[in-house]
């Protein structure tokens, strides 16, 4: 009894931070070359309307990921030409793409809302699966959940061991500095841009066709802007990024597990909902108390509109 | 002679004329929604009721509706608005609306105005609200009936009266018949967030719930219980939508709400001119609140059973509430032989016995 505890408390665990890593990570990218995109949560939203009604419509929830991403680029693209392209201010593009996307999701998704998917099955690893407690806790999962973790090591390796990383990273670090040298910042800063529209995308596919196989209007509810803050209190890091999402989504299952085992403790329900918010935001500023390494890590940059002819 | 005759008919006709206009001239009728309409919940019920009203009233009246406007001064701003674009009688569907309708109701005396759930009424402001408690008695039952494990799980939204009143009416019901049951209850603190309600269903049923039902807004939680029935024996009961649909072999019944009549009631009353300040909680007497049909996995005596405690119901012999009620502490709320009384249950912050988990204190 108590080792299935454990095992379906991990499990939902791991479920409810998939969506928090990937959209955080492509965020991360994103903010790495210096632009600040708040438009996750109605990019994440666009991609769960997408996926659903592509999943829907090909009944193959693999279809239904790729739209979800191709429709998040084409929000990022938005993004792009407004904040890159067109230099306006990158803090107003994005809330306005959050804005949007949360409405043109709502106005697509008019006709699927009374669409049941069915739930696809879990991929289960050979072998691994078996493992007691932990096989079928981090096993058996859907196969968004193993991406999200290759995404991780994908993620760091590209900006930590690669050329390529290193020029995003000189980007929003200074871009005149990129400029100067030859590297074209404004193209690089499209493709980290569409990078972070294509994760978002997914982690809406995430939502709509495999955590809640279903599209109502509003239902990413603040995951975006979760996956955003995210970013920041785990210091753009990959790996605290992982640390940060798990955290977070293993409070929110711990203290339903606290509600639901019919054991009476007196906290107040609200302090206990609160406190996955609380609890992630302590930790995250206590792995990154020191000051020296907030201002090593975060992109000197960042938000900045760059004219490359200034 | 003939000039009279003919000003007599020339005012025949005009006040003919007019009177066919004003029957002609449709009164336009406004709602004011929380959430967009959707498929199944709150405000998609209130929009039946409105498609309802609207055929059943045909030709007398137009309706229009404004939905997932929030609650607080937005709204103020849009009922308003409603009110100067002409609707003679709206309809604002939240609890939060109370204050801002209230508010608009005394600039426009011509007006009248309709709010759900709320408390506040005046000369043109009517209340309106559904006696839900008496569907959640009878779906306990069936839970306290058909329990294998003894536990239900109950996925709510804010720890408010009406949300209590419903656990408590559940734990009552299903303790009617099963001593050994308890209810469990998850605060998602959110009246609309399908992945934490799916995450609050999966973890009541794994800590062995095997009926589940919920005070939210979507149907993650039915959906939760359709998946895991294979594997667990979940069953589940829908809340303000029939929600077969998303749970075909899971669901067993439902509370739901119907507001078509009331609506067609009141707008003939009020267009009689005979409407006079209204505060209508209606229950399953009024038709206000109906079961969802009952699945076939119902055993038949049992759904025999249910119809007859509804008749009851109806008829006032059985009350969800009807002393002794008994709270989680031991302390008796209202004496053998009694009712408890509407305000006493509108004001209800406590669990009565059978709820296991602790009331969350504010």
């Amino acid at each position: 009894m108590g080792l299935n505890f454990i095992s379906s408390i991990l499990f939902a665990t791991v479920v409810a931070g998939t969506p928090l890593i990937i959209v955080a990570l492509g965020e991360l990218v994103t903010e790495k070359a210096g632009v600040l995109n708040l438009g996750a949560e109605g990019t994440m939203s666009v991609g769960a309307v997408a996926a659903f009604a592509v999943a829907h419509h090909t009944g193959n929830p693999f279809l239904g990921i790729l739209a979800g991403m191709a429709a998040g680029i084409l929000m990022s693209l938005l993004f792009g030409i407004s904040a890159l392209t067109l230099m306006a201010n990158q803090v107003a593009s994005g809330l306005a793409l959050s804005i949007f996307g949360v409405g043109l999701s709502a106005f697509i998704g008019k006709p699927y809302e009374s669409v049941a998917l069915a739930s696809v099955e879990p991929i289960r690893i050979p072998l691994l699966h078996k493992i007691p407690v932990f096989g079928p806790a981090l096993f058996e999962q859907q196969g968004l959940v193993y991406f999200s973790w290759v995404l991780i090591v994908l993620v760091a390796w590209f900006l930590y061991r690669t050329k390529a990383g290193l020029v995003l990273r000189a980007v929003g670090e200074s871009p005149v500095s990129a400029h100067s040298i030859g590297y074209g910042v404004v193209k690089i800063r499209y493709q980290a841009v569409l990078f972070g529209g294509a994760m978002a995308g997914i982690g809406g596919a995430f939502m709509s066709v495999f955590y809640t196989p279903m599209w109502v209007e509003g239902m990413v509810a603040g995951r975006g802007w979760i996956a955003l803050s995210l970013v920041v209190f785990a210091t753009w890091r990959p790996a605290r990024v992982m640390i940060g999402a798990y955290l977070f989504g293993g409070c929110m299952i711990a203290q339903m597990f606290v509600q639901g085992s019919g054991v009476r403790i007196n906290i107040p329900a609200q302090a206990l909902s609160a406190m996955p918010y609380a609890a992630t935001v302590l930790v995250l500023v206590l792995i990154s108390r020191n000051r020296s390494t907030i201002r090593l890590n975060s992109p000197a940059s960042l938000g900045q509109t760059f004219l490359p002819d200034a | 002679m003939k000039t009279r005759n003919l000003a007599l008919a020339t005012l025949a006709g005009a006040v003919l004329c007019s009177t066919a206009l004003t029957a002609a001239e449709p009164v336009k009728v406004g709602f004011i929604y929380v959430s967009p309409v959707g498929d199944a919940g709150w405000t998609y019920q209130h929009d039946l009721g409105r498609k309802q009203m609207e055929a059943a009233l045909k030709g007398q009246v137009t309706t229009k509706f404004i939905e997932n406007v929030p609650e607080g001064a937005d709204a103020e701003r849009i009922i308003r608005q409603m009110a100067q674009d002409g609707n003679q009688i709206i309809f604002t569907t939240s609890f939060g609306y109370m204050n801002p309708t209230e508010k608009v109701s005394k600039t426009f005396p011509k007006v009248t105005f309709f709010h759900a759930t709320g408390y506040k009424s005046g000369a043109n402001m009517g209340i309106y609200n559904a006696r839900f408690y008496e569907g959640r008695y009878l779906n306990g039952v069936i839970a306290g009936k058909m329990s294998k494990t003894n536990v239900a799980g109950y996925v709510a939204a804010f720890p408010i009266p009406e949300v209590v009143m419903g656990i408590n009416a559940f734990a009552r019901g299903m303790k009617s018949v099963n001593p050994k049951a308890e209810v469990r209850v998850i605060w998602v603190n959110s009246w609309f967030d399908p992945g934490k309600e799916r995450e609050a269903a999966m973890t009541l049923i794994a800590q062995g719930a095997d009926m589940i039902t919920h005070h939210t807004d979507s149907t993650a939680v039915v959906q939760a219980a359709e998946e895991k029935h294979k594997e667990k024996g979940t069953w589940a009961f829908s809340y303000h939508s029939d929600m077969a649909k998303y749970g075909p072999t899971a669901q067993l019944s439902g509370t739901t709400h119907v507001w078509g009549e009331f609506y067609i009631r009141t707008i003939k009353e009020v267009l009689d001119k005979k409407w006079k300040g209204t505060n209508v909680w209606g229950g399953m007497k009024e038709g206000m609140i109906q079961l969802a049909p009952m699945s076939k996995s119902v055993p038949a005596d049992l759904q025999k059973q249910i119809v007859k405690l509804e008749g009851e119901i109806k008829t006032g012999k059985l009350h969800p509430f009807a002393g002794p009620v008994v709270d989680q502490e031991g302390k008796e709320r209202v004496a053998k032989g009694k009712n408890m009384s509407d305000s006493d249950m509108n004001a209800m912050n406590y669990y009565v016995q059978g709820v296991a988990s602790a009331f969350p204190k504010n």
